[in-house]
């Protein structure tokens, strides 16, 4: 009886255990691992037309670069995205299958005990944006309409700061919705800022001084990309926690363009022209394709949604 | 009884006693700034040096002086900016006067340039530092000796470099990447200027203890004596 009770499933919500844990090992005298507020450079910027939302693509586990090319961009909703720093930078697959190959990615360089240390906060993340982005398609189900970025911006405040700082997210939330285009910065803790220019990260700095200097209102799509290219950059090459390439969206009323990849500004300068061949293969003795299944049309009947 | 007492020595030391036992040694030591400077900016720009920093000594939180000139010129050739505490930047100058008035004193044509004073000032943080008592200041360091042109930076604990563009506390942060950017071997001094009020302006956006009353020094070639440019309000 006892047994039973004890296999239940939580009822939801964050546990402590690891956390106490945690605390035990510390004081037996484990280095803690730090993750403070990791490397990364995010930007949004309000253009003439809508939201313009830059992000690195470096994801840093302590000194290591673990990911050279990560998606910091998320989606949230078609013409919502939100850039993510702090532990939500270092997923790849935050809006979909919860992707574990970052996590046996650790198990080269890191301990494994280190690794429950920051899978507590990975799952975390990687649960809560796309807990917020599956609410807001509820949403837009039940009500029949758009999203709105204070939707999007409300459901993400509450949820921080119900974690009173624990899931350390720090947020550039970005949209065009009815009411207009919208840019809000969201802290871990759970407050939040409405600007027309903002940075988090690690280099924010680099990045803001670069704002700071150069933004004016009422810029063109061709002027903001270039704008937030530039801080992207600044924050690349002046920020040891950033790195690697600027991935940039755009959102203007009724669409939105995610550039990945926009700019490459730290390629391989050296690749062998000789290209690499390796001496023996596994032969190939038989090829058969079996399709698991049937492609099927569904024809849709019934009435639309009302308004 | 006596056991008693050297157990609770060793085992028992709580931070109270701790204080009481060491204050007096502490007392002859720098532990924090209390009167700061914040960054301080410089360039190398075609014919010279450029330095700019506020005029704000910080007092905590408080803005508590709002002239205080944090740039000054050292000797012939040399130009000097300090960030952190004002008061070991007093101590510095009167180390340097010494230094300058010494050097004057072999009256043998020669005098100290930017490099050798930069070495000085290193030497001195350094050693300061390995004895526990720093000079808390973060110190730039530029002039022009013979048409070479010379920039460097030297901060508390010792580490020294020279570099065509330096900056101290958030300057390296939110100047340095301006910098890095538009600085270019050409600038003229009007563009040097312009370039230095962006960095200061971002810097007065920015940080919390900076003010908005600058101080900018030029050191140019051919030139044996370094002007003070003005002290201008910018909104």
């Amino acid at each position: 009886m006892i047994r039973e009770a004890m296999e239940m499933p939580p009822k939801g919500g964050f546990s402590f255990d690891l956390c106490k844990r945690n605390d035990m090992l510390v004081k037996k005298g484990l280095k803690e691992p730090s993750f403070l507020k990791t490397g990364t450079t995010i930007v949004g910027l309000i253009f003439k037309d809508g939201v313009i939302l830059g992000a690195d693509t470096r994801a840093t586990e302590g000194p290591i670069v673990a990911d050279k090319n990560c998606e910091k961009i998320h989606y949230m909703a078609p013409n919502i995205y939100c850039c993510g720093a702090g532990t939500a930078a270092d997923t790849e697959a935050v809006t979909g299958t919860h992707n574990f190959c970052s996590l046996s990615r650790c198990n080269q360089h890191v301990p494994f005990y280190f690794i429950c240390l920051f899978s507590a906060n990975f799952i975390l993340q990687w649960l809560f944006l796309d807990m917020v982005s599956s609410q807001l398609k509820l949403h837009r189900y039940h009500t029949g309409r758009e999203s709105r970025v204070v939707t999007a911006l409300s459901l993400l405040k509450s949820h921080l700061f119900s974690y009173q700082g624990y899931v350390s997210a720090a947020l550039v939330l970005g949209g065009v919705d009815v009411t207009g285009p919208h840019l809000h910065t969201i802290y871990p803790h759970g407050s939040t800022d409405t600007l027309p220019f903002a940075t988090m990260g690690s280099g924010s700095l680099a990045a803001m001084a670069v704002f700071e200097s150069k933004y004016r209102e009422g810029l063109t799509r061709d002027e903001g990309v270039k704008l937030v290219s530039e801080a992207i950059c600044s924050g690349i090459f002046n920020d040891l926690g950033s790195g690697s390439n600027v991935d940039i969206c755009v959102i203007t009323q009724g669409e939105k363009e995610y550039l990945r990849n926009h700019m490459l500004p730290n390629p391989r300068t050296y690749i062998s022209e000789k290209g690499y061949s390796f001496s023996k293969k596994t032969e190939v003795l038989r090829t058969k394709i079996t399709p698991l299944r049937e492609m099927v049309e569904v024809i849709e009947g019934g009435d639309a949604m009302e308004e | 009884m006596l056991l008693g007492i050297l157990g609770m020595n060793s085992l028992d030391c709580t931070p109270a006693t701790n204080s009481l036992i060491r204050s007096e040694a502490d007392s002859q030591r720098t532990l924090y700034p209390y009167v700061t400077g914040t960054s301080v900016v410089g360039i190398k720009y075609k014919d010279g040096i450029l330095l700019a920093a506020d005029m704000g000594g910080s007092y905590g939180s408080t803005l508590r002086y709002k002239s205080v000139e944090r740039l000054k010129p050292v000797g012939k050739h040399s130009l000097i900016g300090a960030s952190g505490e004002i008061s070991d930047f007093q101590e510095i100058m009167r180390y340097l006067d010494d230094l300058i008035l010494s050097d004057n004193m072999w009256d043998d044509g020669n005098s100290l340039g930017p490099k050798e004073v930069h070495n000085y000032l290193t030497r001195v943080m350094y050693n300061r530092r390995n004895k526990f008592n720093p000079l808390w200041n973060s110190l730039v360091l530029g002039g022009v000796k013979n048409g070479q042109k010379y920039l460097g930076t030297v901060n508390m604990i010792g580490v020294h470099y020279e570099d065509n563009h330096v900056a101290t506390g958030f300057g390296n942060h939110l100047a340095l990447p301006l910098l890095r950017d538009e600085w270019h071997e050409n600038l003229t001094f009007e563009e040097g200027v312009i370039l230095l009020e962006k960095c200061m302006r971002v810097l007065l956006y920015r940080d919390r203890s900076a003010v908005n009353k600058l101080q900018v020094l030029f050191s140019l070639c051919g030139i044996h004596t370094s002007r003070l440019l003005g002290n201008c309000c910018t909104v």
